[in-house]
């Protein structure tokens, strides 16, 4: 196409390509070799400080060693969760996250190289540590099975209809800190409402990561899903 | 906070884009269209791009955002309308079984590259 203006002019290229492309090619990528590997793998995403890690700790003490794990922690720069991890025994591989441009989200070829220190063959489960972050993580699939995105009684009731996108992408919620309700204004319905006003049908588990209230539903939910795929790939 | 690297990938698909016989011309603008849902902020995407374009076929270029909404269609009943709040049940048969059929976009649809009027165009007029 040709467009005259004056003695200048310009031509237009159609390009009609996914901006993220890159991205999302690799990501595939990573998902055919984790169903090469038959591992489950789930990409954990929360905003900051909704107990993401102390979850994440519970959940390993629950799974383990039935069903073997490994996590890939993103942070902007410390090592305190790999080391808080560490300690259940699962192996933890802390990654950089700011080879992207940014701090915010782990990208798929970020995931592609923290895989290669992880021994694929030796897991049946593969958990992903997002950083802490309701906007940013949403716009990059790293080639996971499901999505999980964890909340806290100590934020506003609204996330849910603040942070649309990450909600409607994920597979479950997990609404933590309900042993803090009794000492809080914080209307649980609302944001439960809330969560399926944005994305009906999506599981939502109540829970307590610190005294360990509601998690077994979360982890049979987790071993169901597992057992799943590896059902649908043999 | 992403948007330095959606930036950045605009770049290199931009340029590559360029045809071989033009690679010496300069990017007056690039088409875009961004759905409500995608997670970038306008304004936040073309501050970076303007700093990371500096020195590339792209400095100086105009980011022209296509705004798409979100339009939904229900599994159940086949309605289809637009969303404009987040609220994601049918409107007609208050279904939550929905397929997005618009609003996820961040695409590159066009370049438009300035030349000089004594280029040969191929099918000019």
């Amino acid at each position: 196409m040709k467009l005259v203006e004056g003695n200048k002019s310009t031509r237009e290229v159609k390009v009609v390509t996914r901006v993220l492309a890159v991205n999302e090619r690799m990501a595939e990528q990573n998902r055919r070799r984790f169903a090469d590997k038959r591992v489950f793998v789930i990409n954990m995403m929360s905003s900051p400080g909704s107990g993401k890690t102390t979850t994440l700790q519970r959940t390993l003490e629950r799974i383990m060693p039935e069903v073997r794990t490994a996590v890939i922690v993103g942070d902007v720069s410390t090592t305190h969760d790999a080391d808080r991890l560490a300690v259940t025994g699962a192996p933890v591989v802390q990654v950089n996250t700011d080879a992207f441009g940014g701090d915010c989200h782990l990208a798929a070829h970020v995931i592609e190289k923290a895989a290669d220190a992880v021994d694929l063959d030796a897991i049946d489960l593969l958990i992903i540590e997002n950083v802490g972050n309701l906007v940013c993580p949403a716009e990059f699939d790293i080639g996971e099975d499901v999505r999980v995105v964890v909340l806290s009684v100590t934020e506003g009731e609204d996330k849910p209809v603040k942070y649309p996108t990450m909600f409607r992408l994920c597979d479950a919620a997990l609404l933590n800190k309900i042993d803090l309700l009794p000492y809080l204004d914080y209307d649980k319905s609302q944001a439960i409402g809330y969560i399926r006003q944005v994305h009906p049908g999506m599981p939502v588990f109540e829970i307590s990561a610190r005294s360990g209230e509601g998690m077994e539903p979360w982890i049979g939910w987790l071993k169901e899903k597992i057992s799943s795929k590896l059902r649908a790939q043999s | 906070m992403h948007e330095m690297g959606i930036a950045l990938q605009i770049i290199d698909i931009a340029t590559a884009s360029i045809p071989p016989d033009m690679r010496s011309a300069r990017v007056e603008r690039v088409n875009l269209k961004i759905g409500k849902l995608a997670a970038v902020v306008a304004d936040s995407l073309r501050f970076c791009f303007d700093i990371v374009s500096k020195d590339t076929a792209l400095a100086g270029a105009e980011l022209a955002i296509e705004e798409t909404p979100v339009v939904a269609r229900c599994r159940d009943c086949g309605v289809r309308w637009t969303i404009a709040e987040p609220v994601f049940t049918c409107t007609a048969c208050q279904s939550g079984a929905l397929e997005i059929l618009s609003g996820r976009e961040l695409d590159i649809v066009s370049i438009e590259i300035a030349q000089e009027e004594s280029h040969e165009i191929g099918g000019g007029k």
